[in-house]
C-alpha cells in the first residue's frame, strides 16, 4: 500500500485506513447492534453490554498489538500462546498480589516480543517463521511451568481484583484499562512520529531506511508492544477466571488477525487504524453474542460446532467485500 | 529482470535443486538427520527394531505428504493454513459414505467412493484456497484462514462432534496394511513425493511453479499461465491434506474430526522449511520437505522415547524451525 493524499479527508477522523472499509465496519457494527436491539429483550441490559465488553477486552487488548504489527507489514502468530503463558506466569505471581502479578506478566509478554523482535530484526528471520516458533515455545514453556495443568490463582490476595473488580460497582477495571490503552495507541498512531514511522515501514522498508527512519527500532517497538498487550491479556485471563491457563489462547491469534482484517487493514502494512481494529474486533465478538441470544429464542439451534463455520463464512464475505472494494480502487487509480 | 534471465535462472535453479551438489550448508538436513539417527542408535532403548521403524514411518508418512503440497504453495510465495481442517474434512466424510446405506449396500463402490469423495472434497478446498488467492487476490495466509477457521467447524458439523468408530478391514488397509515388508503410507508417501518431485523438476508445470515463486510479474510478462498454475498449486496441496486425513483415520479405525489434522499446518510448514522451502517462494525442495518432516518426527520420537515431556518437545521442534531458517538466510545472503 502506498499513501495517497486521501488519506487527509473526513475519513482521517475514523482513522487513516484511507478506504471506504473502515466506514463499512462500522455501519456493519451498528446495524448488527440495532438489530439485535430491537430483536433481543435483554440486549441492551447493562449486564450483557459489561459482560460482552468484559469478555471481548482480551481480544480487543490482542488485536491493537497485532494491529500495529501488521502496519509494519509483519505478522504476529505467537500472541496466543504469550496469552496463555503470562496467565501461568501472573497466576503464580498471584500470592503476592496484583503488583506483582501484574507487572510480571506483562513482563513475560514483553520478554517473547523482545524474542520475536530480535529473531526478525537481528537473525532476520520471517516474522511469520520467527512467530510461529516462539507460538510453540511459549506454549512449551507454559505447560513445562504448569505442568500442563491449570495453576490456580491465590483468592486471599488482591489479584481478582483487576479482572472481577469494578470502578463505582459499574465499569469493569479490564474495560477501563483497554479503553485508556486504546486512546493512547490512537494518539500515537494519528499524531505521534512513531506512529508516522510505523506506517512508514509498513509503506516500504528500505524507503523509511533511506528517509533515515530508524527501520529496526520501529520493528523492536511494534513486537515488544504487541507482546505486552497479549501479556496483559494473560493477565486478565488468569484474574477473571481464576486460573493461569496453559491451554487457553489457541487460535487467539487467528481471531486477532480476522479483526484487524475486517477492520479494514491489509496485511501488506502502511495502513491501518486503532478505532476500525476494535471495531472489528467487537464485530467478531457481536456475532456470537447475537448467535447465543437466536439460540436462546429457541427459533433455531445451532450448535457450537456452527460457530466456528459461521466465524469462517462471516470472514469469507468480509474478504469478499474487500476485495471487490480493492478492485474498484485499482480501476479508478488506472483511469487516472 | 528481463525475460530471458528469468528463463535462464528458472531452468538453473531447476537443476541445481534437482541435483545439489554436496556442501554442508545444502545437506544440513541429511547431516541432521544422521546425527539424530546416531543419537538415537546410542541411547534410545529398543531402537533399532522394526517396530520402533514401523511406528514412525506411519507417523511420518501423514506428515511429509501434506508437506510435499505445503511446498509446492509454498513454492508459488504462498502459505496454505487449511491443510488440518481439510484433513479433518476429508477424514470426518470418509466413515460417513462407507456407513451410508449405499456404502454398506455396495461395500466396493462404498470403498471406493469413501477414497475419492474426501480427496475430491480436499482439492474443491483447494481450489476455493487457490480462487481466493489467485482470482480475487486476497494474501494467502488470509485466505486459508477461512478454511482453516470453519473447515473444521465443517467436519465437527457433519459428524456431529462424535467420535466414529468403524470395522472396515478394507479401508483400514489405507493405514495398517503392509507392502513389501514395510507400512503401505510409507510407500504412498514416497511414491507421492517421487512423483511431485517429478513434475517440478522435469514438467513446464514445475518450471512455471518456480519461475512464478521467483518472480511473478516477470514470469508472467514471459508468458506464463500465472494464476492456473498457482491454483493447482493450492488444489494439489489440498488433494494431498485429503489422502493424509483418510490415513490419520485408517491408522486409527476412527474419526475425530476434532482430533484429525490438529496443528498439522505448524508441522507441514516446518518440515517444508527445514527441508530448505523459502516462504518468498522459488524452491520447491520435494525431497527436501520429506527429509523435513522425518527430521520432525524422529525428533519428536527421540525426546517421547527418552522420558522428555511433550510440552519441551515443542520448545525442541520451534528451535529446530529457527535454526533451519536461520541457516537458510546466511546461504542468501
Amino acid at each position: 500500500m502506498q499513501f495517497d493524499s486521501s488519506t487527509f479527508d473526513l475519513r482521517r477522523l475514523l482513522g487513516n485506513s484511507s478506504s471506504t472499509q473502515a466506514l463499512g465496519v462500522w455501519a456493519a457494527l451498528i446495524l448488527l447492534i440495532v438489530f439485535a436491539l430491537l430483536r433481543y429483550d435483554n440486549f441492551g441490559s447493562a449486564y450483557n453490554i459489561v459482560s460482552f465488553l468484559n469478555y471481548n477486552s482480551m481480544f480487543i487488548l490482542i488485536a491493537l498489538g497485532m494491529c500495529f504489527v501488521i502496519m509494519t507489514g509483519g505478522i504476529d502468530l505467537s500472541v496466543g500462546s504469550v496469552a496463555a503463558f503470562s496467565s501461568v506466569i501472573a497466576a503464580f505471581l498471584s500470592e503476592h498480589g496484583l503488583e506483582y502479578a501484574l507487572p510480571g506478566g506483562i513482563l513475560a509478554g514483553m520478554v517473547i516480543g523482545a524474542i520475536n523482535a530480535f529473531m526478525i530484526v537481528a537473525m532476520r528471520i520471517p516474522p511469520f517463521i520467527a512467530t510461529l516458533a516462539s507460538m510453540l515455545g511459549a506454549k512449551g514453556a507454559a505447560l513445562v511451568i504448569s505442568d500442563a495443568q491449570t495453576v490456580s490463582i491465590s483468592w486471599e490476595s488482591n489479584f481478582t481484583a483487576l479482572g472481577m473488580g469494578k470502578l463505582f460497582d459499574i465499569i469493569p477495571w479490564t474495560i477501563l484499562i483497554v479503553a485508556v490503552i486504546a486512546i493512547i495507541a490512537w494518539v500515537v498512531l494519528e499524531h505521534t512520529s512513531l506512529g508516522r514511522t510505523v506506517l512508514a515501514v509498513g509503506g516500504g522498508q528500505e524507503a523509511s531506511q533511506l528517509m533515515g527512519l530508524s527501520v529496526k527500532r520501529t520493528t523492536c517497538i511494534v513486537y515488544i508492544f504487541s507482546g505486552a498487550c497479549a501479556g496483559l491479556a494473560g493477565v486478565f485471563l488468569a484474574s477473571g477466571f481464576g486460573a493461569g491457563q496453559p491451554l487457553e489462547g489457541l487460535g487467539w491469534e487467528l481471531s486477532a488477525i480476522a479483526s484487524v482484517v475486517v477492520g479494514g487493514t491489509l496485511l501488506t502494512g502502511g495502513m491501518g487504524s486503532v478505532p476500525a481494529t476494535i471495531a472489528g474486533a467487537l464485530l467478531l465478538g457481536l456475532l456470537f453474542n447475537v448467535l447465543n441470544f437466536e439460540n436462546g429464542l429457541g427459533i433455531i439451534s445451532l450448535s457450537a460446532h456452527w460457530q466456528s463455520v459461521i466465524r469462517g463464512a462471516f470472514l469469507f464475505v468480509v474478504i469478499l467485500l474487500q476485495a471487490r472494494m480493492a478492485s474498484k480502487a485499482d480501476l479508478s487509480l488506472r483511469r487516472n | 529482470m528481463s525475460d530471458t534471465n528469468v528463463a535462464a535462472e528458472t531452468k538453473q535453479t531447476a537443476r541445481e535443486l534437482m541435483i545439489p551438489k554436496f556442501s554442508f550448508r545444502k545437506h544440513g538436513g541429511l547431516v541432521a538427520l544422521l546425527i539424530i539417527l546416531a543419537f538415537n542408535i546410542a541411547v534410545t532403548p529398543n531402537f533399532l527394531q522394526m517396530q520402533t521403524l514401523f511406528v514412525n514411518i506411519s507417523q511420518v508418512a501423514t506428515i511429509a505428504i501434506v508437506a510435499v503440497g505445503m511446498s509446492l504453495v509454498i513454492a508459488t510465495g504462498g502459505i496454505d493454513l487449511s491443510v488440518g481442517a481439510v484433513m479433518a474434512v476429508a477424514g470426518a466424510l470418509a466413515p460417513i459414505i462407507f456407513q451410508s446405506s449405499l456404502g454398506v449396500e455396495y461395500p466396493v463402490a462404498g470403498l471406493v467412493l469413501s477414497v475419492l469423495i474426501p480427496v475430491l472434497v480436499a482439492a474443491l478446498c483447494g481450489l476455493f484456497n487457490g480462487t481466493l488467492v489467485c482470482v480475487l487476490k486476497v494474501q494467502p495466509i488470509i485466505a486459508t484462514l477461512i478454511l482453516f477457521i470453519s473447515g473444521r467447524g465443517i467436519a465437527m458439523v457433519m459428524t456431529n462432534g462424535q467420535l466414529q468408530t468403524f470395522n472396515m478391514p478394507s479401508f483400514s488397509l489405507l493405514g495398517t496394511g503392509k507392502l513389501l515388508g514395510f507400512p503401505f503410507q510409507g510407500w504412498l508417501a514416497l511414491g507421492i513425493a517421487a512423483v511431485v518431485a517429478w513434475i517440478v523438476g522435469k514438467t513446464l508445470f514445475g518450471r512455471y511453479l518456480l519461475a512464478i515463486g521467483g518472480n511473478e510479474k516477470s514470469a508472467h510478462l514471459a508468458g506464463a499461465p500465472v494464476r492456473k498454475v498457482k491454483i493447482a498449486a493450492y488444489v494439489i496441496c489440498g488433494s494431498l491434506s485429503g489422502i493424509a486425513g483418510l490415513i490419520v483415520v485408517a491408522i486409527n479405525s476412527a474419526s475425530d474430526a476434532a482430533r484429525i489434522g490438529n496443528l498439522m499446518e505448524l508441522d507441514a510448514i516446518a518440515a517444508a522449511v527445514v527441508g530448505g522451502a523459502v516462504l518468498s517462494g522459488g524452491r520447491a525442495p520435494i525431497f527436501g520437505a520429506v527429509l523435513g518432516a522425518m527430521i520432525i518426527q524422529l525428533v519428536k520420537y527421540t525426546l517421547l522415547a527418552n522420558g522428555v515431556a511433550d510440552e519441551v518437545a515443542l520448545i525442541a521442534k520451534s528451535m529446530i524451525i529457527v535454526a533451519a531458517v536461520y541457516i537458510q538466510q546466511s546461504r542468501k545472503e
